[in-house]
């Protein structure tokens, strides 16, 4: 994969402005309204008549085939979320004032520090039973997949290229039909694209939220990720190796009978003018459209979705609605209306968040937090410095060799996906038997996942570098220090900034999982925000949660949006080759 | 076609003008203003235009596309408030639906209107033989060359029986020979008759081809963009290219394109004094001007060159070509008239000297005859930094022209500057200077 793949929410409006306050200030009330409404009216949680983990070998598939259930489940409703909200703030200007600063948010927002308010949500809907603990899992993963799909599939709304929509326009068709005929085709290489980055970071969520303790209440719901919890309360390692292999054969099928075919697929979507240079190879999709008696199983399903697509739903749109957008008095007044509104609406739950926390904490708790935050940002720093040090060089090198890179790519978008914190258990029991610095040690764990998005986005920049420039550089005798920041750094950089920013957001949420971690009766922990939620979370103490979750959403933002983003933007304008 | 007097009329366009809509929704400057034309059964008509002429808006207008900020399209009598039936495009960039196979494109427009699937394959299929795309059913956009995509662009549009054909530069996009071939397949449809369209409006820069096709050209003046003049082609098809009345027709049309504008419209581009920063400059290359200059200085030419044999010897379409010419003329290399364009003595002395020299002289031509030029040397030669952000010209010339025009505009300056070493610009810093990096 040698094209650059542009992650959906970076190349957008880089500083933050007032809106993403409000914006941050309705997600957390929100999540206050929830823990409120359950979690007081039921007092201590509801625990469901679990069956006990059996860490026999035998059940591991089962167990495997749960967990991937629950992916699939998640997949589902991101899909329908996608469709919807995005679609939504696409279409409505008044929305999208509401709903896009929403989401730039909530995908700052450490996904894991949501985990505790949802888990309480869903027990609470359904008290007693597994269900409860299921939903939670599943949004799990949602969160952690939907907010880049929405965003992908926005911005490829926005964008349809002007001829295209003008033909749709011009057979008048209608909301419906221009939606599947056209938005929808031309959203799919950047929404698979986006699908299946992030679904290949939902494996780590959908391990770590199986086995969660909020308070006194302990889900466990079978699959893999509660299988390694038994195992690591327990100190087996023949167990968690059991697993580990286990999820490398299910990443394994499906990585080749999921994300390849269905990249492989999303090609022909592609608007261009030229055939491609790289097709997107795949011997799962090859057979699924060469063999006659799978094609015929599938066509007719294909011909009845396609004249679904065609159902006359809705009215042909007329004028093109951004060029005509009414400007009169009226429309202006509603607009100012209905912003004021929206700020005061925001404004109103940013005061019952800050009123919730205040209940409890006092400004020495959350100067605390802020310290700690900055203890977790500065090890982000530093590990993603790190691994950028040792990947790219070595990125490069493959990168620039194409029979290695061919065999060294799928494996490194393979480790990407790897749940690592299967092996945390293990890495901490080390720790411990060395009786290792927590501060230090732990921290590795943080990039311990995420590092391969920088290694497989490097090589495939490294790969796309012109063989002309490279050989000018050789005619010239360009080397050593000089070839790599003028020749060979400002080729891949852009590709290192979306694997970098990738990278970035995954050690954040791995902090939360990482810096606190249990082996047999000992609980490591190193200082950082990311302990701090996670032990507020077995705690089951809310209002920390939030000041946590808050301070740490604050600064991923910041964080993303002074330094990535900029940087980002100036690769893109400049470096883009 | 032969009986013109009596025949219906399709399209009636009246007073119709179009504005550019600012961000904040206030009306810009004009793109179209107070255009009246009409379209009749049986004739094809040419709107001839250079870019920026708002010949394509006023297509979009037509098509129901777009809404004109004043005045009315009626469309067989009714007032066009939308898309309607009985109207079908062919785009430039052929617009074809990538994802879609060559026969799913061409049934497209049939499906979306509820046509039964039997009804559908017939008429598309029929359509695909008609423009000549047999055997090219199941394949898909990609797997096609450009004359081929555009066929099933005319497909595309033939499918729906429309009573008009828009057009917009249908052949631009598609290298001569193909394009040739395109055009004379579609004029042998059109004069047998085999097409269900009753008559067809093309949008184009290309005099030749308006000439070649066209039973009537309406000449489009831009900023505003208006109509300038309208000229009837009676010659019969085929018509011949080197037939010496098709020769003074495009003479003709040049002539016209290229006039200096009447003297209240002065100042864009004839380039006279007092223009001030109202002035549009084209964006080109400086080594297109100096190559110009001499070929032009060199035989067969000799220091004048008649415009249409200019633009077949060095392959240049108007939208190129006039550009260079109208920056020679803006400054003093050259001059334009009737339709030729002739070396000025300093142009004569540009071509004979050497690099820096040229340099030199360029610079000088360009502070004398170029209001921003010298505007930005003026205000970076008074301020002790020597340095200026691009903004405040840009924020000055936007008070004459719409954004993206002020944009062109900076850039065209900033290159030519450059060439003339009057000032230096830093793209990161968004900022002009004097100094050069040692």
């Amino acid at each position: 994969m040698t094209r650059l793949e542009t992650i959906a929410s970076v190349g957008r409006r880089a500083l933050p402005n007032h809106w993403d306050v409000l914006a941050l200030g309705a997600i957390l009330a929100g999540l206050v309204a929830i823990v409120n409404a359950f979690h007081g009216m039921n007092g201590p949680l509801p625990a469901a008549n679990q069956p006990a983990l059996d860490l026999s070998y035998w059940s591991l598939p089962y167990y495997a085939l749960r967990t991937v259930l629950r992916m699939f489940a998640a997949l589902f409703f991101s899909f329908v979320f996608t469709f919807t909200y995005a679609t939504m703030a696409a279409k409505s200007r008044r929305l999208e004032i509401v709903l896009i600063p929403i989401l730039d948010i909530l995908q700052s927002v450490p996904i894991l520090g949501f985990l505790s308010f949802t888990v309480t949500f869903f027990l609470g809907l359904f008290p007693g039973s597994v269900l409860g603990g299921e939903c939670a899992a599943i949004f799990a993963i949602f969160t952690s997949q939907a907010w880049n799909m929405a965003f992908s599939f926005y911005q490829s709304l926005r964008t349809v290229p002007r001829d295209l929509d003008e033909v749709s326009r011009g057979f008048r068709l209608t909301g419906w039909q221009k939606f599947w005929q056209l938005e929808a085709p031309f959203a799919v290489p950047g929404l698979i694209w986006n699908t299946m980055m992030s679904m290949s970071g939902g494996w780590f969520f959908v391990v770590a939220s199986e086995a969660i303790t909020v308070g006194d209440t302990t889900v466990t719901l079978p699959g893999v990720g509660s299988y390694i919890a038994a195992a690591n309360d327990q100190g087996r390692w023949d167990a968690i190796i059991a697993a580990v292999v286990t999820m490398a054969v299910v990443i394994l099928i499906y990585d080749q009978l999921l994300f390849r075919p269905v990249i492989a697929w999303a090609g022909k979507f592609r608007v261009e003018t030229t055939a491609s240079q790289v097709v997107e190879q795949s011997w799962a999709l090859n057979i699924l459209q060469r063999t006659h008696w799978l094609r015929s199983a599938y066509l007719p399903l294909v011909a009845a979705l396609r004249s679904a697509a065609l159902w006359r739903i809705g009215a042909p749109a007329s004028f093109r609605r951004r060029q005509s957008a009414p400007s009169s008095a009226a429309s202006r007044l509603l607009d100012a209306t209905w912003i004021a509104a929206v700020v005061a609406a925001a404004l109103w739950a940013l005061w019952t968040v800050v009123r919730y926390v205040g209940t409890e904490l006092s400004w020495d708790d959350a100067l605390n937090v802020v310290g700690l935050t900055c203890i977790t940002l500065l090890r982000v720093v530093i590990l993603m410095a790190l691994a950028s040090a040792v990947w790219v060089p070595v990125s490069v090198w493959i990168g620039l060799r194409p029979p290695i890179a061919e065999r060294v790519q799928p494996l490194a978008q393979f480790l990407a996906a790897f749940p690592v914190n299967l092996l945390f258990g293990g890495a901490v029991s080390i720790v411990l038997a060395f009786n290792l610095n927590p501060d230090i040690w732990l921290s590795l764990l943080i990039v311990f996942g995420t590092q391969w998005y920088i290694v497989f986005n490097v090589i495939a920049g490294a790969s796309a570098f012109p063989n002309d420039l490279r050989e000018a550089a050789a005619s010239f005798h360009v080397r050593g220090w000089q070839w790599w920041k003028n020749v060979i750094l400002p080729g891949v950089l852009p590709y290192y900034f979306t694997g970098a920013i990738t990278a970035s957001g995954g050690s954040w949420n791995a902090s939360i999982v990482a810096e606190y971690v249990k082996w047999k009766d000992h609980t490591v922990t190193a200082h950082g925000v990311g302990a701090y939620i996670a032990e507020a979370t077995e705690k089951g103490d809310f209002p920390k949660i939030v000041l946590g979750v808050a301070v740490m959403s604050v600064f991923v933002t910041l964080f993303n949006r002074l330094f990535w983003r900029q940087l980002y933007a100036y690769a893109e304008r400049r470096l883009r080759l | 076609m032969l009986e013109v007097v009596s025949t219906p009329v399709l399209l009636d366009v009246s007073h119709v003008s179009q504005s550019y809509r600012k961000g904040s929704g206030e009306e810009g400057p004009p793109i179209l203003d107070d255009v009246s034309m009409t379209l009749k059964e049986g004739e094809i008509v040419g709107l001839l235009g250079r870019s920026g002429c708002g010949k394509s808006t006023l297509l979009r207008i037509i098509a129901g596309l777009a809404k004109p900020t004043a005045g009315e399209v009626d469309f067989q009598g009714q007032p066009v408030a939308g898309p309607v039936q009985g109207v079908a495009m062919v785009f430039q960039s052929f617009a074809l639906y990538p994802w879609l196979s060559v026969l799913d494109n061409v049934e497209l427009g049939l499906r979306a209107q509820g046509e039964a699937p039997e009804e559908t394959r017939k008429r598309a299929l029929a359509a695909i033989d008609l423009i000549g795309l047999d055997g090219y059913e199941s394949a898909y956009p990609k797997e096609l060359s450009g004359g081929m995509r555009q066929r099933v662009g005319f497909a595309r549009a033939l499918v729906v029986d429309p009573k008009i054909l828009l057009m917009d530069e249908p052949f631009s996009a598609l290298d001569v020979l193909t394009a040739e071939t395109l055009r004379t397949d579609l004029l042998e449809l059109w004069s047998e008759g085999r097409m269900p369209i009753k008559s067809i409006l093309m949008v184009t820069h290309n005099i030749e081809e308006a000439v070649l096709m066209c039973d009537r050209i309406l000449v489009l003046a831009s900023n505003p963009g208006r109509i300038a003049s309208e000229i009837k082609v009676t010659l019969r098809h085929p018509r011949d290219r080197l037939d010496a009345e098709f020769r003074q027709l495009v003479e003709l049309i040049y002539a016209q394109m290229t006039q200096r504008p009447a003297p209240k419209a002065a100042g864009r581009e004839g380039g006279l004094a007092g223009a001030g920063l109202a002035m549009e400059l084209p964006r080109v290359s400086t080594n297109s001007l100096a190559g110009l200059l001499e070929e032009l200085a060199a035989p067969p030419y000799n220091g004048r060159a008649d415009l249409p044999h200019l633009a077949d010897a060095l392959q240049l379409e108007i939208d190129d070509l006039f550009p260079l010419a109208e920056t020679l003329q803006l400054l003093r290399f050259a001059e334009l008239e009737e339709g030729d364009m002739k070396l000025t003595p300093a142009g004569k002395r540009f071509v004979e000297a050497d690099i820096d020299q040229r340099k030199k002289m360029f610079g000088d031509h360009l502070l004398a005859n170029v209001p921003l030029a010298a505007r930005i040397k003026r205000v970076l030669d008074e301020r002790p930094s020597h340095r200026a952000p691009a903004t405040r010209f840009r924020d000055e010339i936007e008070d004459y022209m719409s954004e993206d025009y002020a944009e062109r505009t900076l850039r065209a300056v900033i290159n030519l500057g450059r060439y003339g070493e009057l000032f230096a610009y830093d793209e990161n810093a968004q900022a002009f200077s004097l100094e050069n990096p040692q």
